[in-house]
């Protein structure tokens, strides 16, 4: 990989980049515009709460950002890479070193204990069975799920599941975390440790952390919010508070 | 890498003892339908093969009437002693002739009797039927010339008229011919018509025309041909001289037959390998069924695994990890299935050979040729419906339902 040699690029070259990027599904009358030309850059570091109503395009600008899928049109840059330009291996590898992704609808692997699930991206890292277990079990205790390692998908609530789907997007200590409404499931008083969680990790693990939420709430904690609408950026402005 | 895939692949199995099982059983139930199928075979044709080298080597058969099998005459005029005697003295490239006269009779020893076939014949005979001595002696030139009142006698015989006594030197009776048994032959088991080749008793043959047969008559002559002599030059030799002796016209047809054994154990060992042929198609047909079960199960798991593929991608496998994985969940399954089927396979072959009186012949190659047949169809059909959703963009792959 070449992007090491990015990272240490001080803040006036951002982490993310999207420039004009568009995402169109379907063609001639059936033609979606998903993402219409999204400007963004986000720093190491920030903390990013995107809103927006359902349908204006945050999950998209989330895959594309997580590297899962590419614009249409337009460019990403990671850390100064063009992501449409890298082979789908060298993406993979993108995804495996440096971002964490919380899925909206979870994506857990079935019949699959927690521990199991959240021990998987330790093992594409080749990381020992010892060090995957001691890990797997911290970021089970982190979202307060530690009673709960062997239960399967099938045996967890939505919330519970929401929060393994947390636990393993945080188990590699990623440089990026891209978390999908990921309070969605959650009863308040859950949704405000998870907030709290990915507080700390922004503040002392330097995890830039972008979250899709619906919630003020919950998009206060954040120190940055952005409104989808359409697909375009409608607003885009910084919170002052300090938690 | 290998490593990795080796764990996930044996998770993958673990979760899923279902599909594994079902996956397997395909493979285990063509595996060793094949191969015991095939062993089966191979075990019957060994067994011809051994009873047609039992029968002697290079044995030509003389018999009365047209192209018929021994023991039927169908009116021609029968041999003489002094035929034997010709060929013996004509024919170069001989090692023994034996005239024989065969005839059913009861044989008693006292209170004992069994119903039997005598053969009256010279010393050759036991050369050239490949008979050998298991207890006592055969008989000699000298007792044959003067028919003296001997006999030896097959197993079967034996256990029938004296159960587990020694029957040397204890005399049976033949209808009016009461002879003193002087050896014991060792057993031959079936021929390969069928019939028990120790249900014999054998006589000099001057002694079997004089007091059993009441006549001169010879119903068969046996040849016995030295290695390396062509056969079929001896057999147009023997044809010549009898026609001559039956005083035979240029344009009168044979009225005996000259029988190459050899080519009676041709006509066997092609019927046998002809159904060994038949059971192996049987087999092969279960393989392939087999196969196509594995192929099933494959293509319906990973279309299930789609959304698996699509998770593990998206967390940052790559797509030969992922094919990795799969290659070793099918290499696993199919190597696992085809060892049981194997042995699954011995034991049934050996089972059914000891019911079915065939002997067990193992047969390396059907073994192979199972194994790696199966394990090439659980590989391949593991491994190319995963490559294809491996290279879906995992975005794609994840929402597949
Ligand atoms: N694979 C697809 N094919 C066609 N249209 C799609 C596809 N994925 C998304 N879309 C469309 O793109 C638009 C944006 O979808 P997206 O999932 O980004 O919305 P969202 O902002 O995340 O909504 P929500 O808050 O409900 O999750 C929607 O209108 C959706 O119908
Ligand atoms: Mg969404």
């Amino acid at each position: 990989m070449t992007t090491t040699e990015h990272l240490g690029h001080s803040p006036p070259n951002p982490l993310l980049e999207l420039r004009d990027v568009s995402k169109i599904y379907g063609a001639g009358d059936a033609l979606m515009k998903a993402l219409a030309g999204v400007n963004l850059s986000i720093y190491a570091g920030e903390f990013v709460a995107i809103m927006g109503p359902s349908g204006s395009g945050k999950s998209t600008c989330m895959n594309i950002l997580g590297c899962l899928d590419t614009p249409s049109t337009g460019h990403y840059f990671f850390q100064g890479i063009d992501v449409g330009e890298l082979s789908r291996n060298q993406r993979a590898l993108l995804r495996r070193n440096y971002l964490g992704f919380v899925f909206q609808g979870f994506n857990l692997l079935n019949r699959t204990s927690a521990l199991e699930n959240v021990e998987l991206p330790l093992i594409y890292r080749g990381i020992n069975a010892r060090s995957r277990r001691r890990l797997a079990r911290q970021a089970l205790l982190a979202v307060g799920l530690a009673d709960r390692e062997g239960h399967t998908p099938g045996e967890l609530s939505g919330g519970q599941q929401q929060r393994v789907a947390i636990a393993r997007a945080i188990v590699t200590g990623p440089s990026l975390l891209l978390a999908d409404e990921p309070t969605g499931n959650l009863d308040s008083a859950r949704s405000l440790e998870i907030m709290d969680l990915l507080t700390v990790l922004n503040r002392d693990k330097n995890i830039t952390v972008v979250m899709v939420t619906h919630e003020r709430d919950m998009a206060a904690y954040a120190k940055r919010i952005v409104h989808f609408k359409d697909g375009l950026i409608e607003t885009d402005h910084q919170q002052e508070h300090e938690l | 890498m290998l490593g990795n895939a080796f764990i996930l692949a044996l998770r993958e199995l673990r979760r899923n003892v279902m599909r594994s099982i079902l996956t397997m059983l395909g493979i285990i139930i063509g595996v060793s339908a094949v191969i015991t199928l095939v062993t089966l075979g191979g075990g019957a044709t060994q067994q011809v093969t051994e009873q047609i080298s039992s029968l002697g080597s290079n044995l030509l058969m003389i018999s009365v009437g047209k192209r018929m099998g021994p023991g039927q005459t169908s009116g021609a005029e029968a041999f003489k002693i002094a035929d034997a005697e010709v060929l013996d003295r004509e024919v170069n490239g001989l090692v023994a002739v034996a005239p024989v006269a065969i005839g059913s009779t009861t044989a008693i020893y006292a209170n004992q009797n069994w119903s039997t076939n005598v053969t009256g014949s010279t010393e050759s005979f036991f050369f050239v039927s490949n008979q050998k001595i298991a207890q006592g002696r055969l008989f000699n030139v000298s007792e044959a010339r003067i028919g003296a009142s001997v006999c030896v006698i097959g197993q079967t015989v034996a256990t029938k008229l004296f159960g587990s006594q020694s029957p040397l030197n204890n005399r049976i009776r033949l209808q009016k011919l009461s002879c003193i048994v002087i050896g014991l032959l060792e057993s031959k088991g079936q021929s390969s018509m069928g019939s028990d080749q120790d249900d014999i008793v054998v006589v000099p043959l001057r002694t079997f025309q004089r007091r059993i047969a009441g006549n001169q008559d010879v119903n068969l002559i046996k040849v016995s041909v030295k290695d390396g002599v062509n056969t079929e030059d001896i057999k147009h030799e023997l044809e010549r001289i009898m026609r001559v002796r039956r005083h035979l016209a240029a344009n009168d047809d044979n009225n005996f037959n000259v029988l190459d054994m050899k080519e009676i154990a041709l006509m066997l060992s092609n019927t046998t390998q002809t159904m060994t042929g038949l059971l192996s198609a049987v087999g092969a047909v279960s393989l392939l069924v087999g196969g196509i079960g594995i192929m099933n199960i494959m293509l319906v798991s990973v279309t299930e695994r789609t959304r698996e593929i699509g998770i593990r991608l998206a967390i940052g496998a790559l797509e030969r990890e992922v094919l990795l994985q799969f290659l070793v969940e099918a290499m696993v399954l199919s190597s696992l299935g085809g060892i049981i089927g194997i042995v699954l396979a011995l034991i049934t072959a050996v089972a059914l050979s000891g019911i079915l009186q065939v002997p067990f012949v193992f047969q390396g190659g059907i073994v192979i040729i199972a194994f790696l047949f199966s394990a090439t169809v659980g590989v391949v059909f593991g491994y190319f419906p995963a490559r294809k959703a491996a290279r879906l963009d995992p975005i794609e792959a994840l929402r597949h339902e």
